[in-house]
């Protein structure tokens, strides 16, 4: 076994950067000569910019200038885009408000961009921001997602009824023949709660211009630096392609809200360039609420049909999703591509159609937050079964028995695009239940009750799409990029490895697992390998990371270039050992003639590569190798939650007593850090479901949770520790290393398992998040149903 | 401008500063110790635990003019002659950090739990870490971290600088 190699929980070796205070995030670099921006933001949810007076901040301490919409455009500065095309059911395109990057004629949330002040320092920055006249004429707000259509005002006033697209999935006629013959059918209304990402890094940009190269170096706090360069370039004309460097260095987290691109980052850009000196903006938090993209949003009917002994025949939803004020960069495959044909779940579903209308409201964009339409999904379709078997009188553990998908069925072809790869669902589900004893609940649930407790346990059981993405499928759906990865391996004249990765890590431990992973394949110790990523400038053109991408896409491409080092390893050592290429076996590092002693390490390889003192004559010198990998399918992780919880029913508190997860990943290269992102997945999914709500002011249009004094952020004693253990694992044949992906499941499985618990503990289902007051109302009209009329 | 003058890690240094100077921002901005960072504007992430006369404190809630004469101590000054403090080692041995962000203000506030209280239980430490948000590690590590360190400061203990 190779010294932390793949599958060995090995402690990562960014940490010591880290836990020693020398992370390098973009807050941390000072260029000599920067001046500091601060924006101007609206006040007002919907309203007309009348006029913007610069001349109130003339003069003022350290201004050096004021930004407007007007200068942008002006400038030629391009407005954001949405990369990816829906169209609606009756074949016309999606109606895309235009996305300034600073607003010109009317603000549209609380938030939206007026201005820029840039000034020497930030205290001045921020006291000239303060300073500047901005008279508005205010507006009626759309706020409410489930009227938006009938809202009399128009966010965008060409796009009619607030609808960007009313798009469809699936075969409507077979839904409604099954529906007709079924048993039985079962509906849920459901509210999928926004969400507000809240990476604990605040977004940041450091733009400096060098008009002796004419190039714009842009520090910024991105999940994917080559994205951001492509299309500040292309769309938004901040520089050409070639003269604009995008370095995302350490990164505070993402979670989706650091993928898109946004007007400041080019506002800072274009600032930087105009007044010849670097600018630097970094977020305040009450600002992250404001303008970061939100998540989520959604509100859906659900219907599943069944026959008699529990058997699905048929599920139809009907989803309204908020898009926001403007469209980000992924906004539209959210609710559509990421969201529907997840709506299979772990389960035989004959029939399935789904429709999706989105709308424009004065709030924050809403675009991809961990998990990104698969939550969603996965909390429709859990919900509904438990809803089936609650109907039936079937256990909720045998009715998803009854329905899994069986493991000798893949590749398994969902009625909804997905071709799953493999998976053993009730394997996982059974070991689940094992380990939290769910043979025993009842016992635990009278001795609660004893206590004057309610005790429910609640499963969740979900399906996740990763390794975005094929190419060519994403594309025909819409896409407008290709969703391939990059690596290239470079070997140096004394055997060490710098590897150099289109992906972005900012918390995954990429450093530890592709150095693993190197250190497996080609074997060089773990600690000669140098993992580098975020830089335009030195790292091989990449899609970065999200979507759970960067093992199954990522790490298979960095797979595919270290055996193209052999190859070529393969080649010298014949040469140098006189032996025929056919007969060079590589192992651990070593280069050996088949059943001889004659042998060369893979550093003395690279030496003669780079020294060619003796070399094949018809090969070039030198030990690199690039890759690019695209998927020819999606991966598609698994897993069940359990979740055992406690309900106070003087309080309607609800504490969490146990939780189990069961993950099937495939092939994992590090089962600490594996680990360490099941846990925080799942918070960020408790935290869904018990806390977190961006709630706006259904008049005003005001952000009433802008700051983590309003907003529930989950806190060390909202939740519990977690046994988390992975399945056996049906490695996926998506690539060769067999990884499918590990970032989002906790997110995406647990709000399911936890609202089934409550649901099962207080009798009724509540919505998220199941706050104190919520959960006590609910108790109140189950227990006492005279009391609540 | 007024002057301030205190000791951070062991080491004097003094500065002018605008009256509404943090301490936080006297530290990144004036001393270049960036470990120390700024997660929100409410003093509820604790992303900026420093400690200030030997207690944890936010360091975006307190003046730099309020630390005249005081001894700092911040992420940069725990390790020793490039040994990791056992706190700093159980973070990295335990996975008790994704993104980093939020860890040296962890790190600093689990210093103060564990010097009050060298034998937590886990809701203890649970509770303890109110102040301190993370968003990557869902907590269970973290906690796992400062159990551990606690354990091996028990047993070895550190010698006072």
């Amino acid at each position: 076994m190779v010294e932390k190699g793949i599958g060995q929980a090995v402690p990562r070796k960014e940490d010591r950067r880290f836990v020693t205070g020398r992370g390098r995030y973009v807050d941390d670099i000072r260029l000599p000569g920067q001046a500091w921006a601060v924006f101007v933001r609206s006040p007002h949810a919907h309203a007309r910019i009348r006029r913007v007076d610069k001349a109130s901040v003339e003069g003022m301490p350290g201004v050096l200038a004021v930004f407007t919409g007007a200068d942008a455009e002006a400038d030629g500065i391009g407005p954001l885009i949405c990369g990816w095309m829906i169209h609606s059911r009756d074949g016309t395109p999606m109606k895309v408000g235009t996305h300034r990057v600073l607003a010109t004629d009317k603000v549209r949330y609380v938030g939206d961009r007026v201005a820029c002040v840039v000034a020497e320092t930030l205290h001045q920055a921020r006291d000239a921001a303060e300073a500047l006249v901005v008279e508005y004429e205010e507006l009626p707000a759309v706020v409410d997602l489930a009227t938006a259509d009938e809202a009399p005002a128009l966010v965008h006033d060409d796009i009619p009824g607030n609808l960007c697209y009313d798009w469809e999935l699936g075969d409507r006629a077979a839904v409604e023949e099954a529906f007709a013959k079924a048993a039985r059918v079962v509906s849920v209304d459901l509210v999928n709660n926004r969400l507000v990402p809240n990476a604990l890094e605040p977004r940041a940009a450091l733009a400096a211009y060098d008009p002796g190269r004419d190039e714009i170096t842009l520090y910024l706090t991105s999940q994917n630096p080559h994205v951001h360069r492509l299309v500040m370039s292309a769309f938004n004309n901040i520089a050409p392609e070639h003269k604009l460097r995008v370095v995302a260095p350490d990164v505070g987290g993402g979670f989706g809200s650091k993928i898109f691109i946004y007007g400041e980052e080019c506002v800072v850009a274009w600032a930087a360039r105009k007044l010849g000196r670097p600018v630097k903006w970094r977020e305040e938090r009450g600002e992250a609420f404001l303008a970061d993209a939100h998540g989520r949003d959604h509100v859906t009917r659900a219907e599943l049909a069944v026959d008699a002994d529990g058997r699905f025949l048929a599920l139809r939803v009907d989803t309204r999703a908020n898009l926001g004020a403007y469209m980000s960069t992924f906004s539209s495959a959210v609710p559509t591509y990421l969201y529907a044909p997840l709506l299979s779940g772990q389960y035989r579903i004959p029939a399935i159609h789904a429709r999706v209308r989105t709308y424009y409201t004065n709030t924050t964009p809403v675009d991809a937050y961990r998990g990104a339409g698969r939550p969603e999904a996965c909390f429709v379709v859990e919900t509904l079964v438990d809803a089936a078997a609650r109907a039936l009188g079937i256990d909720r553990a045998e009715i998803r028995r009854r329905n899994f998908i069986p493991p000798d069925a893949f590749p398994y072809q969902t009625p909804v695009v997905m071709t799953y790869d493999s998976g053993d669902y009730r394997t996982c589900l059974d070991r689940a239940l094992e380990l939290a004893d769910y043979a025993g609940f009842e016992r635990r649930r009278q001795e609660a009750r004893a206590r004057g407790r309610l005790r429910g346990i609640g499963i969740g059981c979900y399906i996740e799409a990763c390794g975005i993405a094929p190419s060519q499928a994403a594309i025909s759906l819409g896409a407008g990029v290709g969703l391939w990865e990059s690596a290239e391996v470079r070997f140096t004249h004394t055997g060490k490895v710098q590897v150099y990765t289109g992906t972005h890590t900012h918390g995954q431990g990429h450093e530890t697992t592709f150095s693993q992973l190197v250190a497996e394949t080609l074997g060089v110790p773990f600690e000669d390998v140098e993992v580098i990523h975020g830089d335009t400038a030195t790292t091989p053109v990449g899609m970065g990371t999200y979507g759970s991408r960067s093992q199954a896409v990522g790490g298979e491409a960095l797979l595919r270039a270290c055996h193209k080092i052999i190859e070529k390893g393969r080649k010298i050592a014949a040469h140098l050992l006189e032996a025929s290429e056919a007969d060079i076996e590589f192992e651990a590092g070593v280069f050996r003639v088949k059943g001889t002693d004659r042998r060369k390490t893979i550093q003395e390889i690279a030496f003669a590569a780079y020294v060619p003192a003796s070399y094949p004559a018809d090969l070039e010198p030198g030990l690199e190798a690039s890759a690019f990998f695209d998927p020819p399918n999606f991966t598609f992780p698994s897993g069940t939650y359990v979740c055992e919880v406690e309900v106070d029913p003087e309080t309607g508190r609800v504490r969490i007593e146990k939780w189990v997860a069961v993950d099937d990943f495939g092939r994992i290269i590090n089962p600490l850090i594996v680990e360490g992102q099941v846990h925080g997945g799942l918070v960020q999914g408790i935290g869904q479901a018990l806390l977190e709500h961006a709630v706006y002011d259904r008049e005003s249009g005001q952000l009433l949770t802008g700051s983590f004094m309003d907003y529930a952020m989950p806190r060390a004693d909202d939740v519990p520790s977690f046994t988390v253990e992975f399945a056996p694992g049906s490695p996926t044949p998506s690539n060769t290393l067999g990884a499918k992906g590990a970032g989002e499941a906790g997110a995406i499985g647990a709000p399911a398992a936890l609202m089934n618990a409550i649901w099962d503990a207080v009798g009724t289902r509540v919505e998220m998040p199941a706050t104190p007051e919520r959960v006590w109302r609910a108790i109140r009209q189950t227990q006492m149903p005279q009391a609540a009329e | 401008m007024p002057r301030v003058v205190m000791r951070v890690n062991g080491k004097e240094v003094s500065g002018e500063v605008e009256p509404r100077t943090l301490l936080v921002e006297f530290l990144r901005e004036h001393l270049g110790l960036t470990g120390t960072h700024v997660g929100c504007d409410t003093s509820q992430c604790g992303c900026c635990v420093v400690h200030l006369d030997g207690r944890s404190v936010k360091s975006c809630t307190v003046l730099a003019v309020q630390c005249e004469g005081a001894e700092v101590l911040t992420i940069e000054g725990l390790a020793r002659n490039g040994e990791l403090h056992p706190i700093q080692r159980a973070f990295h041995e335990c996975h008790g950090l994704q993104c980093g962000f939020c860890t040296p203000g962890m790190i600093m506030s689990a210093l103060e739990l564990l010097q009050r209280h060298p034998a937590p239980t886990e809701p203890q430490v649970r509770a303890w870490l109110e102040g301190n948000l993370c968003r990557c590690t869902g907590y269970h590590n973290i906690v796992r971290a400062i159990l551990q360190a606690a354990e091996e400061m028990r047993q070895a203990p550190r010698p006072a600088a």
